[in-house]
């Protein structure tokens, strides 16, 4: 019986429910010391003069600044023009200027008024328009057929621009590092990451150090979605500075207030299309300008971009395609990646411009997605050909069908024309998306994940990976996959802490990649193990016997059977050590021309549709979600209950997108950095949610797994605003759609008129 | 830092006598939420939240008498606030969530002075009176007259709120409340809306409104009122009284929302309760 698609218990559940699960900020921290950032309070400066005072500090305590750095000044991610700590100039409010370390967390802070700036403020760059005339971080296109000679000739021109905004990640648990140095010069870091390779690779570049000298740890993590990508290096190396000056283990801990004010947030965009249609509402033509806001440093943003650019033409046919992406940079704080890295912004756009289309030519948002999807054979702007998992027809119907959409959607438009005064507006909106699954383009065969596996003493298989567990359930789904794959019991698999020390380099924990790519990988070196266990068993017995293995219990051909484990214990009192590594190779055909921008981005995709229900307050323009119904096709659903958990978080996450979440600046600053004002959906606001999981696995491995994580945060915004459309007739081009958007659009203005009134006029009008 | 959890009003007024500069504390769900340094800063609390005296419900003839300290959680529940004074239990229910409703009280949301109090428009159509008490003695004032400024009161040095009277609202008279927050629960005021009106004989004969979250203190929107009163109670007044209060008032645009919303939720959320009152 297999074992994938149950959902037995989670390994780490119970722990995280009862608040015994050591999270980083919860380790001793004896003999500890704690640090703090000084922040620019200018969007762009030039720093005139830094001056530390130690004799206005508490005692001991110690500052680095750009001046002090051992190695390189900057974050190696993609490169390394992320600066640790602003040198000469500013670019960003919130921007690292000095660290300081103390005996206490509050001498640290009191530390920082020691540091004397002396700032001399800068034209400062803030949106995108005026960010355009200056060279982008990056750019790239995206080219097939004639886009611009079909659209002269097309049937009708339908342009739009559409925008998104920050957002915030919201991870519960807030960024953690501590760094220490062991006598030997080894530096030990550890803390709450997805990417424990990312931070080793950062801090033996910036340092310098021999890769040997650096360990990182990552803890367990409360919440990632991407947050955890970049920033977790940064603050790694400015404890590992801190440690080096103080001579003490040092942790920077951030609280909500400076998380929101110092990390990276999802990158605003500002998507136009110009697409032609045919008669019938068939897509001939698109011409597509994405433009990404990276803030002031370029982090990930190319690969951000990447993955925008491979999804601007959102799941549909279409044969001439142009789509040109940039990042510009403004002096805000540098974005990063989020949950969907750049495919959430050009959907939302494409599924807004979809939803024009239909009204342009009278079909519903079915309709014209119906003549518009992508099937089987199909080819994307990339040349990339759909093959049989292609199921973006599936999901819409299946999303169509449990919601009754096209009837009810027809309903709603009627009603709102006859509604009555007082009359909550009822709305309902559709979206279609897809999702690459793992990294672009060629991405996997450079990253050259290693995957590893050991027989332990007492017969149980050490899987190594530095896959981390930060709620998504890799813990989980890795036992599960080994033992469908070996025939083990998810108890003979143990699972090596994320510990550069310890485990090899299997790649961050990011790209909806841990359970596809990581996932299959820990199935084979587990399956290998029991491979040479039994070969091994099978010379042993001298019985001439086969072999295998079934719920836990070796068997021979005579069906007596016994454990797994006390088989393979004795292998390992007899033999040598048994260790498998293994590299994962994507498969051959997967082959990406990073100039050309031709060929198989993603070796697959997942696919969903969404329904999104609204009610909208007919006085105050207020909208509640009222029920989603999500349709994500995932290829095979590994842990049934964790696959619905991420579809309905990510789904949440992209409804308040799309709703209520908004980073509002002034002058470069962000205004609402704390929880008190930056709002995210309480379960009050959450939507009823109905998640159905379709499979149409891929042959590329994690037994048809696609990769989830991602995926649900694609189609909650568009939909959620195409259902306010639907209610309102507010046609909403950028996002959140907060009552104060919605009546800036709307003509509801009626009650704010420009002249006050006489009420002494008025009276007249008395009885 | 001195912190003093006294267990009487006696022992409360002799803290308060010692040491006028100590921050009372009434529940702490805004002093806890603001900078760590800020608060290293205070030269010392005093925790009103166990003086007895100061809890609890009592009428006094036709009038109610809330004790400062009394959590909203209380307020919500109680059957004389939900029977008398439906729109204070209804704006009791509304604040924070469940957890701040256990901690946060009347007489904390009054110190505090936020514009954005959520029970304070109410009180102010409640026409509330307030007994101030410190050791100089109590004095009695009327709660309209309690917001002098922007987070300013008219609370004397190392003097304290000690009960809040609420008249018994006259015969007939219907109350309304609505908040407009950020969002369903854990939400801060974009625009907080009271009204308790009469109509007899096809007049409007009382009508009394206030809002929050609409100038730098809570406001009775008396121009308002004195359209009003004496007009038919005919459909067509709502759309006036609404107007009429968007006029009233002197919002901002702030990190929670805009000038031009607050006005425009205002006249909506009044005509809205105009037209209920009427119909």
């Amino acid at each position: 019986m297999t074992l994938l698609g149950s959902s037995p218990p989670r390994p780490d559940g119970a722990a995280k429910v009862d608040g015994t699960l050591r999270y980083a900020n919860d380790l001793p921290a004896q003999g500890i010391w704690h640090g703090a950032t000084l922040r620019s309070p200018y969007p762009h400066a030039r720093i005139r003069r830094l001056l530390w005072h130690p004799e206005r500090a508490p005692a001991g305590a110690v500052c680095v600044t750009a001046g002090d750095l051992p190695g390189p000044n900057g974050v190696q991610l993609l490169d390394d023009e992320w600066p640790l700590l602003a040198a000469n100039f500013v670019h960003h409010v919130g921007e690292p200027v000095a660290v300081v370390a103390a005996s206490t967390r509050l001498a640290a802070r009191q530390a920082l008024k020691a540091i004397e700036v002396d700032y001399e403020p800068l034209e400062p760059t803030l949106d995108l328009s005026t960010a355009g005339r200056q060279e982008p971080l990056y750019s790239l296109e995206l080219k097939s057929g004639e886009a611009e000679q079909e659209l002269e000739r097309a049937h009708l021109l339908v342009e739009g621009t559409y925008r998104t905004g920050h957002q915030e990640h919201i991870y519960i648990e807030c960024q953690v590092m501590s760094a220490g140095w062991e006598a030997d010069g080894t530096l030990v870091v550890e803390g709450s990451m997805q990417c424990p390779y990312f931070v080793h690779r950062s801090l033996v570049h910036a340092l310098p150090l021999e890769s040997d000298k650096v360990v990182v740890r990552a803890t367990p993590v409360g919440g990632g979605f991407g947050g955890k990508e970049d920033f977790p290096s940064v603050i790694a190396l400015h404890a590992a500075l801190l440690a080096r000056a103080c001579g003490h283990p040092v942790r920077i801990a951030y609280d909500r207030h400076e998380d929101i004010v110092g990390t990276t947030k999802r990158h605003p965009s500002m998507v136009t299309h110009r697409v032609g249609v045919d008669a019938e509402g068939r897509l001939q033509a698109m011409e597509i300008d994405v433009v990404l806001d990276g803030g002031a440093y370029r982090t990930l943003s190319p690969v951000v971009l990447s993955r925008a650019v491979l999804h601007a033409a959102g799941p549909y046919r279409c044969p001439n395609v142009h789509i040109r992406g940039r990042v510009l940079r403004t002096n805000t704080p540098p974005n990063g990646a989020f949950r969907g890295f750049g495919a959430p912004q050009v959907q939302f756009a494409m599924e807004r411009q979809m939803d024009r289309i239909g009204r342009r030519l009278g079909f519903d948002p079915l309709e014209i997605r119906l003549r518009n999807v992508l099937e089987e054979g199909d080819r994307l702007p990339t040349g990339q050909q759909m093959d049989e998992s292609c199921s973006a027809r599936l999901c819409l119907e299946k999303a169509v069908q449990e919601t009754d959409f096209k009837e009810r959607w027809q309903r709603l438009e009627t009603q709102r024309i006859a509604r009555g005064d007082g009359d909550s507006a009822h709305g309902i909106g559709l979206s279609l998306y897809f999702h690459g699954a793992g990294f672009t383009g060629n991405g996997e065969r450079v990253l050259q994940s290693v995957i590893e596996g050991a027989l332990l003493e007492d017969g149980r298989v050490e899987v190594r990976t530095a896959a981390v567990e930060m709620g998504q359930g890799c813990d989980t789904v890795f036992p599960l996959m080994a033992a469908e794959a070996s025939g083990l019991l998810p108890a003979d698999v143990v699972l090596a802490a994320p510990d550069t020390s310890r485990v090899p380099d299997s790649g961050p924990s990011v790209a909806s990649r841990t359970s596809m790519v990581v996932g299959s990988e820990v199935a084979y070196v587990v399956r290998e193990i029991r491979d040479r266990v039994l070969a091994w068993w099978s010379d042993h017995q001298k019985d001439g016997s086969g072999y295998t293995v079934e719920g836990g219990l070796v068997r021979g051909e005579n069906g007596k059977g016994r454990p797994f484990r006390e088989v393979s214990s004795r292998y390992f009192e007899a033999m040598e050590p048994l260790v498998i590594s293994r590299q994962h190779e994507p498969p051959e055909w997967q082959v990406f021309d990073e100039e050309t921008y031709q060929g198989v981005a993603y070796p697959t995709y997942a696919f969903g549709a969404d329904v999104v229900e609204v009610e909208v307050d007919p006085d105050t323009l207020e909208v509640s979600p009222t029920k989603v119904t999500a349709v994500c096709e995932v290829g095979r659903v590994l842990h049934e209950k964790l696959c619905i958990g991420q579809v309905e978080g990510g789904t949440l996450q992209a409804v308040a997108w799309g709703l209520m979440e908004e980073v509002k600046l002034e002058a470069g600053r962000y205004l609402n950095d704390r929880l008190a004002t930056y709002i995210i959906p309480t379960i009050r606001d959450s939507p009823e949610m109905e998640v159905h999981l379709l499979e149409r696995p891929w042959k590329g491995g994690a037994f048809g797994a696609k990769g989830v994580g991602e995926l649900p945060m694609d189609g909650g915004a568009p939909a959620a605003v195409s259902a306010v459309e639907n209610a309102t007739g507010i046609e909403v081009d950028a996002i959140p759609a907060t009552p104060e958007r919605l009546l800036a659009l709307s003509s509801a203005r009626r009650w704010v008129p420009s002249e006050p009134k006489d009420p002494q006029g008025d009276r007249g009008a008395k009885r | 830092m001195k912190a003093f959890a006294p267990r009487s009003l006696e022992e409360t007024l002799l803290r308060l006598g010692e040491h006028p500069d100590l921050r009372p504390l009434a529940g702490c769900t805004d002093l806890m939420v603001s900078e760590p340094e800020d608060r290293l800063d205070l030269p010392g609390v005093l925790d009103l939240q166990r003086v007895s005296e100061l809890r609890g419900f009592r009428w006094r003839g036709e009038t109610l008498e809330i004790g400062a300290v009394t959590a909203f959680s209380e307020i919500r529940d109680s059957p004389d606030v939900r029977q008398s004074f439906p729109a204070l239990a209804e704006a009791a229910s509304k604040i924070g969530g469940w957890q701040i409703q256990n901690r946060a009280s009347l007489g904390g949301n009054m110190a505090n002075a936020s514009p954005a109090g959520d029970s304070l428009p109410v009180l102010l159509v409640l026409d509330a009176q307030i007994v101030l008490v410190g050791p100089e003695g109590k004095r009695t004032v009327p709660y309209r007259d309690f917001h002098v400024g922007y987070r300013q009161t008219a609370l004397g040095p190392g003097e304290i709120i000690g009960w809040v009277q609420l008249p018994r609202p006259p015969q007939g008279a219907t109350q309304f409340f609505r908040k407009v927050g950020t969002r369903e629960a854990q939400a801060i005021s974009k625009v907080v809306v009271a009204l308790l009106a009469s109509v007899s004989d096809d007049l409007i004969t009382e009508y009394r409104l206030a809002a929050g979250s609409v100038a730098e203190i809570p406001l009775r929107l008396t121009e308002v009122e004195e359209a009003m009163v004496g007009r038919a109670a005919k459909a067509d007044v709502a759309d006036l009284a609404g107007h009429l209060a968007a006029h009233a008032v002197r919002p901002i645009d702030d990190v929670r929302s805009t000038a031009e919303y607050r006005r425009f939720a205002l006249a909506q959320v009044v005509r809205r309760m105009t037209l209920q009152l009427v119909s």
